[in-house]
């Protein structure tokens, strides 16, 4: 399957292996990591980077014909929504009061919510900090 | 095994995780936060089975995957913030 002989084909295989290494980093977070907002940004980048690195593969390895244009839509695609996505989870979330992990040390939007009238119902009794 | 095998089987590990993460997910933004990821990553399944099969045909489906992955994040988001669909 895969073309020694051919430079390019080998890089292709590299960058998705690489990919696939983010991929499983950031489901081995998404599954080990305490709270929901660390799931969210360890499952997310890694998730991201890993997946525009497979579709990078996929440009590398067919050229720029009908696959490579649309890997790179798609990666672009994927680039834009998913931390869009994420930012929409993460503030609904906040929102709806999911609380913080114990170890936490900051909540910056429950901070710059509190003149706007717009906080969690678990931020309000949460300890300020010092 | 070939290097199209060892990918294919990585990404059904990532997604079996992501599964075990969506059922004992112990709040409902962490289900959410887990179906998100999975299809992400059905995006990269797509990739790896274009790269297998020659056939452009598993691009378009990824396309797709994404845009439609993309509107049920946010609807989840929207809907996990306690807030209908027309609102």
């Amino acid at each position: 399957m895969i073309d020694f002989s051919n430079p390019l084909h080998l890089l292709a295989y590299g960058v998705m292996a690489a990919g696939l290494a983010f991929d499983l980093v950031g489901c081995i977070g998404l599954v080990r990591l305490p709270d929901v907002y660390n799931r969210l940004q360890a499952g997310t980048k890694c998730v991201t980077l890993g997946t525009c690195l497979l579709l990078l593969g996929v440009l590398l390895r067919f050229g720029f014909g009908s696959m490579g244009w649309k890997a790179l839509l798609c990666l672009w695609f994927i680039a834009m929504t998913s931390p869009t996505a994420a930012h929409a989870i993460a503030r609904a979330a906040h929102r709806a009061g999911y609380a913080l992990w114990k170890g936490s040390v900051g909540d910056r939007y429950a901070e710059d919510d509190e003149g706007r009238n717009i906080q969690p119902a678990a931020a309000a009794d949460r300890p300020k900090e010092a | 095994m070939t290097a199209l095998d060892v990918l294919m089987l990585g990404l059904a590990l990532g997604v079996f995780l992501c599964l075990y993460r969506a059922l004992r997910g112990p709040t409902p933004a962490d289900r959410a936060v887990s179906v998100d990821i999975l299809g992400v990553l059905m995006v990269g399944f797509c990739a790896v089975m274009t790269v297998a099969t020659g056939k452009d045909l598993y691009m378009i489906v990824g396309l797709a995957w994404a845009s439609l992955a993309f509107v049920g994040s946010l609807a989840l988001a929207k809907f996990l913030e306690g807030r209908s669909f027309d609102d």
